[in-house]
């Protein structure tokens, strides 16, 4: 680690922060701290559009005064504004309700071990090299054909930070992580048909990202593909969604087996562990130590110890996502998820795409959704998309202006197949997700 | 003056900043030729209460300050920001920003210009407004008397939010403007179940003024009543249908459709490259003659007004569609000047640590000649769309999605039975187009949307009066 001295005096703060607490009454604390710094370059039509330089701090603490809490936070890290944070939070302490369930982690769920994850690789990207990378990008898209006519740019980021947490139980661990990113987004016309679309590469080690033409390539392409799309008349028929926006599904299955909304009873999972919730072939596990992996930490936004775990299994809930409040408000322990998941894997079957849209046959491959349209009480569901007609397992063309409807209970258990198509770049890794049948509307 | 006066206090004065460090900032940004620059400084307080389960579960404040330093040089900008207001912070900073123009120059600034304009709210600090108890006797009293509305009620949930924001402006013609921004919400959501069934209602309002407007005419108590009734029409919702049909949209929050259908798509960077799908279309039909629709930053103490955009431009009642012609675009300085047009005091940024661009402040229909009561009479099969939660677009496509939260059958002019939630779904360029009736009852909505665009959100509002949509696609799973 090359800035060990700088996190020393970051963790010292924070054990200072933590004892400024007790100083003021506080029965218990907890106390984060991030200082991150970062470039963000945009290239447009072949010259750099904007330069943006990050650098952000923050620092939150809370407080309990037995069983009342009270939380603030500041970007200021000045020793005044240090102490008046800390004021803040005890005094809306005071006006706190005992909550029986309020309290830091049991000591025994805090994580001990530290493991070097590899989660941290600066890039040294000069501005200059930033804007190289954002117009080779751009040019691969802009080139790639004719009817690629205008474009909202490349993107080339790069941040490094580093994050404390303490708490007076005596856990206190300073780490870095960086996360560098490209993307780029061009505009296609054919006839009166404008469309957009985009691509991108993410990753904590630079050297992993996608080359900047492979990246530009892709978006030109998913943007012609897209020109002359035509809705659907109104049906029923199976959906394919490509491993991009299958994500959001499993992302709908973590919202509804989280703690909070388990216990607020807003959750239409509610009391289903060890029940199936999907076929019995799929298996949906966390893998929080994966190295160099976007989601990967030894410890929670509490510092709980994170576990890799089943959380599906033969399509059964196996476990639910807790942090510390939820899992007591639940009687359980907690999963180590204060903050989400870390690397949510969800097992692939045999399928690559093209056998996926052999298994699809005749129906909708969906590529894009729009808007929030998912409510959690009940799993209704019924969002904007946009994607590919398919007949025989071929793509014919392309469709818009239509939605997707059904019951995220009924879709989760019609789920037909998982492909090998794996979408590495996010925090859900799956591939593309076949569901048996939903409702389409259309013109 | 006061304004200034106060934002300078607030934000110079603790970090030991004058005026002349301000120019001296400025007069480095302008040491090479750039087309614009500013430097905004922001200080903002921050408090949220929650109330879950009948108690306080968690209070919290946050303080956020700091500045952004910009130069623009033709289409090109440079920028960073810092949460340390600091005199060589913020010359580091104009030193990087000024990486975008390469060739130097010398040319020195003064703050010459302190102009004055309307104010559309009181400066005051909405966070003291009432003392911390009276804040949490206000929860319990809401939590309380809307748990006695129904034995059905599970859960209540409500959050009561403040902030306080002070904003310092300086260009580089010299003008130094500032802005202090109160901002409350209060949002009261129910959970319900009855035989195993559970449903959700939720309502909430808020605005630029203090907690005081949730104690007029018991107003927070108004916001239990309107959730719990919402969550007990769900428990009775029978799904949705689905397919191309007559919508109804009911007046205020449904003006969402407004906001995404055809504002966004008339911000004036998206027109100025050329990828809106409203792009040069300046002067053409793109709404029905009945359709009127505004941008309007000057209406006193809503939750979308603003006194100054985040660039020191007073904020305009731009017109963007009369009698269906298409009048203009949204602009902040940068695009206006690149389409040569004047700013229309839409330059807007989440904070000091993101760029501004051209948002949206309250965007409403003007009311038309229709009974609302008629327009629904009028519809032999359709729907009616009370409710909205949020929606989104595909600027370039046009495509647009809103999703109705409470909505009922029309069957021979008369509403039947409640419908399941379901997204709604249409083109921005013709949507308007297929407006075939509009109400006299103009709504403007209560006051909680929140925008979000390139990752930056902003407070916004909405508003509309009945209307009737002769074909929109509803997203149902009855076929």
């Amino acid at each position: 680690m090359q800035n060990r001295e700088e996190i020393s005096r970051l963790e010292n703060l924070v054990q200072s922060i933590l004892d400024e607490a007790k100083l003021q009454g506080a029965t218990a604390a907890e106390a984060g701290l991030s200082v991150d710094s970062g470039l963000s370059v945009t290239a447009r039509l072949g010259d750099v559009e904007t330069i943006e330089h990050h650098r952000d701090q923050g620092l939150g603490v809370t407080v309990y005064f037995g069983q009342r809490k009270g939380s603030a936070s500041t970007t200021d890290l000045s020793n005044a504004s240090i102490k008046e944070t800390v004021t803040a939070a005890c005094s809306f302490a005071r006006y706190g309700s005992e909550d029986p369930y309020a309290g830091l982690p049991e000591q025994d769920w805090l994580a001990t071990e530290f493991p070097d994850l590899d989660l941290f690789h600066p890039w040294s990207l000069a501005a200059d090299r930033a804007i190289e990378l954002a117009i080779a990008c751009e040019d691969a898209a802009r080139s790639y054909s004719t009817e690629i006519t205008n474009s909202e740019g490349a993107t080339v980021t790069s941040h490094q930070g580093i994050r404390v947490l303490g708490n007076s139980l005596g856990f206190l661990k300073g780490s870095e992580s960086s996360r560098h990113s490209i993307s780029c987004a061009v505009l296609g016309q054919r006839g009166d048909s404008m469309q957009r679309d985009y691509w991108y590469s993410v990753a904590r080690n630079p050297d992993l990202l996608e080359a900047v033409d492979a990246i530009g390539r892709k978006a030109a392409e998913r943007t012609i593909r897209r020109l002359q799309g035509r809705s659907l008349s109104t049906r029923q028929c199976p959906v394919l969604y490509s491993a991009e926006v299958a994500s959001s599904l499993f992302g709908s299955l973590i919202g509804a087996i989280s703690g909070g909304n388990l216990y607020r009873k807003s959750s239409f999972l509610l009391n289903a562990l060890d029940t199936r919730i999907f076929p019995e072939f799929v298996h949906i596990h966390e893998q929080p130590y994966l190295v160099g992996a976007l989601g990967s930490a030894a410890f929670d936004a509490e510092g709980v110890k994170t576990r890799a775990r089943d959380i599906v299994a033969e399509g059964i809930l196996k476990d639910y996502v807790l942090s510390t409040y939820s899992a007591k408000k639940l009687g359980l322990a907690s999963t180590g998820n204060a903050g989400g998941v870390h690397n949510l894997i969800v097992d692939s079957g045999t399928d690559d795409f093209t056998g996926m849209l052999k298994k699809l046959g005749t129906g909708l491959l969906v590529t894009e959704l729009m808007g929030q349209g998912v409510k959690m009480v009940t799993g209704d569901y019924s969002r904007g998309a946009a994607g590919f007609w398919v007949e025989n397992g071929e793509i014919q063309y392309p469709v818009e202006e239509i939605t997707i409807a059904g019951n995220l209970k009924d879709m989760f258990k019609n789920l037909v197949a998982v492909g090998n198509d794996v979408d590495y770049r996010g925090n859900v890794r799956t591939g593309s997700v076949l569901i048996e049948r939903m409702s389409i509307a259309g013109e | 003056m006061e304004i200034l006066n106060i934002a300078k206090q607030s934000i110079l004065a603790p970090a030991g900043l004058q005026e002349q460090d301000i120019e001296r900032v400025m007069s480095s940004l302008l040491s090479v030729p750039v087309d614009a620059a500013d430097i905004y400084f922001q200080s903002s307080h921050y408090e949220s209460w929650i109330m879950e389960s009948g108690i306080i579960k968690e209070g919290s404040h946050n303080i956020e300050q700091g500045a952004g330093v910009r130069a623009v040089v033709g289409e090109k900008t440079g920028f960073a920001y810092s949460d340390k207001i600091e005199l060589p912070v913020l010359l580091e900073a104009a030193g990087n920003v000024k990486a975008i123009v390469r060739q130097g120059q010398n040319v020195r600034t003064a703050i010459s210009k302190q102009a004055a304009w309307p104010r559309y709210y009181h400066p005051g600090n909405p966070l003291k407004s009432l003392a911390d108890q009276q804040k949490v006797d206000l929860l319990h009293k809401v939590d309380r008397e809307t748990r006695k509305l129904d034995s059905r009620i599970e859960e209540v949930i409500i959050s009561l939010v403040g902030v306080y924001e002070n904003v310092l402006v300086a260009n580089q013609d010299g003008t130094l403007a500032a802005d202090i921004r109160p901002l409350v919400r209060m949002n009261v959501n129910v959970i319900v179940e009855e035989n195993g069934r559970r449903e959700q209602g939720s309502m909430g309002g808020g605005g630029r003024c203090d907690y005081g407007m949730f104690l007029d005419q018991e107003k927070a108590l108004e916001y239990g009543r309107e959730a719990v009734r919402q969550a007990l029409v769900n428990l009775e919702a029978v799904d949705a249908p689905a397919g191309s049909m007559t919508v109804v949209l009911g007046a205020g929050w449904p003006g969402i459709l407004l906001h995404e259908a055809i504002g966004h798509g008339l911000e004036g960077d998206f027109n100025r490259k050329g990828t809106s799908a409203f792009s040069g279309r300046v002067g053409e039909r793109v709404a029905s003659d009945l359709c009127t629709v505004v941008d309007d930053g000057t209406l006193p103490g809503r939750r979308g007004s603003l006194s100054i955009d985040d660039e020191g431009t007073p904020t305009e009642k731009t017109v963007l569609i009369e009698n269906g012609i298409l009048k203009g675009y949204m602009q902040d300085r940068l695009n206006a000047r690149l389409m040569g047009v004047s700013p229309t005091g839409n330059g807007r940024r989440e904070s000091y640590a993101h760029l501004p661009m051209p948002r949206m402040t309250n965007t409403y229909m003007l009311p038309g000649p229709h009974d609302p009561e008629e327009i629904i009479r009028s519809v032999k099969k359709g729907l009616y769309a009370k409710n909205f939660g949020g929606g989104q677009v595909d600027i370039t496509s046009g495509k647009f999605v809103f999703s109705a939260s409470e909505a009922y059958l029309i069957e021979d002019g008369q509403l039947t039975r409640p419908v399941k939630g379901a997204t709604l779904i249409g083109n921005g360029p013709d949507v308007l187009t297929r407006v075939s009736m509009v109400g006299t009852d103009l709504e403007l909505d209560s006051g909680v949307g929140t925008c979000g665009k390139d990752g930056q959100s902003v407070p916004v509002g909405v508003g509309q009066p009945t209307l009737k949509v002769d074909a929109l696609t509803v997203g149902g799973t009855s076929i």
